[in-house]
């Protein structure tokens, strides 16, 4: 039997990767309402699932979240708010030392995360997995081109690419950052497509397509590409933990978004200055942090632990 | 096995090859004119001077001919002057090497030290509470980014407790109780997902290696479950570890980064950090290109183990 998550040919290459020893995919059923796979979880995995919803909904509506618009809003400034006030009915997690609304700038950094984790995230989907399953199906000159680009980008570690990247181009911001990091992640997501793609490729369905005489970029479509993304779509939650740290300590090194903008890594590494005096407005920022990407990797572990004993049934 | 491994090697050199001629054509093509950087900006307006400049350092040559002396150069151990100290790179790099690499060790041994054990417990008794209480830490353990584990260290420790310092680093020549303080805080920063990391593969390869049939027959004839764990069940679970932990120490090059500069601590890292805000073009690109190295480095010597140790790869090479 063909090998359906293309971890086989992975091992053969002798690179036991962290994914080599991720359990099978599966499969999003779409159809399937989410508001079943929410009922089945024990109730921590709920609690974290709920606690996502929460934090993307916060993060795409942040703008207009009454009395929370503006992250940069120095009350002092105007003699309405004090700088690291105690939590209060005005200010529900205090302010932080220039009398910025606390609670404004977690949901705003929440913002700033999930621009940044959406973004790699597409572009690896998109790039990474339209590469790698054209490599593995067309192979040939190709696919050597395209694991060229795969080799090389793996050779660098991430951060050391990062701050080379933004000293040579002399520039700071979100955007560069979710360009930088994007070109780094299409590599390993160009390299499980590939995998999967090859072991797809040899499978009858692929084969009766051929034989009946279909072209090949509609066997790519309309074969391969549906076979190849389940995988990677499991693949990207773990990648999402991932980017959601990445960012954090990104912004917390002064080297990822500039400074007003809100972000949680950006403004942990504000609080940091006064550790000595008054450590609570670190603590939100913090806990939303470390809570999002915790919640993040026990539904990613529910999800494919569950997931696996419903596909074997296939 | 030869073969396997001489074709290893070619790889390994044609990747190596790969990483510093794409860093140097970096540097070389983007935008920013190293020579601005060189001369002071009352000088850049004198042409000729500049011109001078250009020449004596080569930047007129063609790209590739600078490639090919920057790379002989760097193979001898030249990788070029700073910028901004002036001082040859490399002399700046060697007394930082070893601050870098004890991080890096220790925090490895801690990882290996905790996670082991931790790990054949939970794996030998699967599903029961220590297991469910090991893997619940683990989890967290994976949840919480290094730079804020140290900031709790530094917070309880240093400033609460007064214990250990909050940053610095004390040389294992000046004191040797001095460096287990420095060392302290940010190995356990950095262990705490190795461990986690650890843990969980050498678990689920304990259970799955229980259920294999050579152990029912050393439990049929009557040996002990200790002695079947540790010599019949460790050494084959004990192969994904190892590759995992080589890997992790190449992986380990950006936690290191992150938490030097957290702590101050002397190492590779943050001299990287201070060669980005200095705008440092040489600084940035040595060390980049000697990060890179020791990554693919040590990445193909954990292929190489693996070939070694794993019998089945051996044979059939």
């Amino acid at each position: 039997m063909a090998d359906p998550t293309g971890l086989r040919s992975l091992q053969e290459d002798g690179q036991a990767s962290a994914l080599a020893r991720s359990p099978a995919p599966f499969r999003v059923r779409v159809g399937r309402s989410l508001w079943n796979a929410f009922r089945e979880m024990p109730w921590p995995t709920r609690a974290c699932a709920s606690w996502l919803v929460l934090i993307v909904t916060v993060a795409i509506f942040a703008d207009w979240i009454p009395g929370l618009q503006d992250p940069n809003y120095q009350g002092f400034l105007f003699g309405k708010s004090k700088t690291l006030d105690p939590p209060s009915m005005e200010h529900w997690l205090g302010t932080d030392n220039v009398s910025r609304d606390i609670l404004a700038r977690v949901v705003h950094g929440a913002r700033t995360s999930l621009i940044f984790a959406g973004g790699v995230l597409l572009c690896g989907l998109v790039f990474g997995g339209l590469l790698g399953s054209a490599a593995g199906f067309l192979r040939g000159r190709f696919e050597a081109v395209v694991m060229f680009y795969v080799d090389v980008s793996l050779a660098f570690p991430a951060l050391v690419f990062f701050l080379f990247a933004i000293t040579m181009l002399n520039t700071r911001g979100l955007g560069i950052m979710t360009v930088a990091v994007a070109l780094l992640i299409i590599a390993p997501y160009t390299r499980i497509a590939r995998a999967n793609s090859l072991s797809v490729s040899d499978r009858e369905f692929v084969t009766a397509a051929r034989a009946i005489g279909t072209s090949r970029p509609r066997i790519l479509v309309r074969e391969i590409i549906p076979n190849v993304y389940p995988t990677l779509v499991a693949y990207s939650l773990i990648v999402a933990a991932v980017l959601v740290i990445l960012e954090a300590t990104l912004s917390f090194l002064g080297i990822g978004v500039p400074i007003p903008r809100a972000s949680w890594g950006g403004d942990i590494n504000m609080a940091r200055r006064d550790i000595a005096i008054n450590v609570w407005p670190m603590i939100p920022p913090i806990l939303a942090l470390v809570a999002t990407i915790l919640s993040v990797n026990v539904v990613s572990d529910w999800l494919r632990s569950n997931a696996a004993s419903r596909s074997s049934a296939l | 096995m030869g073969r396997l491994i001489a074709g290893r090697m070619v790889r390994l050199v044609a990747t190596l090859l790969l990483v510093t001629f794409v860093t140097f054509m970096a540097t070389s093509l983007l935008p920013g004119d190293p020579v601005n950087a060189l001369i002071p900006i009352e000088a850049q307006q004198d042409r000729e001077f500049v011109e001078q400049v250009r020449e004596e350092w080569g930047f007129n040559d063609p790209l590739l001919v600078r490639y090919g002396r920057w790379l002989g150069d760097a193979v001898r151990g030249d990788l070029g002057d700073s910028y901004v100290t002036g001082r040859p790179i490399i002399d700046e790099i060697t007394p930082r090497l070893p601050v870098t690499g004890e991080l890096m060790v220790v925090t490895v041994l801690l990882g290996i030290l905790i996670g082991v054990p931790l790990g054949l417990v939970s794996g030998y008794r699967e599903g029961s509470r220590a297991d469910k209480a090991v893997s619940a830490v683990a989890q967290f353990g994976l949840s919480i980014p290094n730079f804020v584990l140290g900031l709790v260290l530094i917070y309880v420790f240093a400033i609460k407790l007064r214990w250990l310092p909050a940053t610095g680093w004390t040389r294992i020549s000046d004191s040797v109780t001095g460096n287990l303080k420095s060392v302290a805080m940010p190995a356990i920063a950095l262990a705490v997902a190795e461990v986690a990391v650890y843990l969980r593969v050498l678990r689920s390869d304990i259970i799955s290696t229980l259920k294999e049939n050579y152990i029912l027959s050393a439990r049929a004839k009557g040996l002990k479950d200790r002695f079947i764990l540790f010599r019949h069940a460790l050494r084959p679970s004990s192969l994904t570890l190892t590759t995992l932990i080589g890997l992790n120490i190449a992986g380990l090059i950006t936690g290191t980064i992150v938490i030097e500069q957290l702590f101050a601590i002397p190492g590779l890292g943050r001299r990287l950090f201070s060669a980005v805000f200095q705008r440092d073009y040489m600084m940035v690109q040595g060390l980049t290109v000697l990060l890179a190295a020791a990554y693919v480095i040590i990445n193909a010597t954990v292929d190489f183990i693996y070939i070694a140790i794993d019998p089945r790869i051996r044979r059939r090479a």
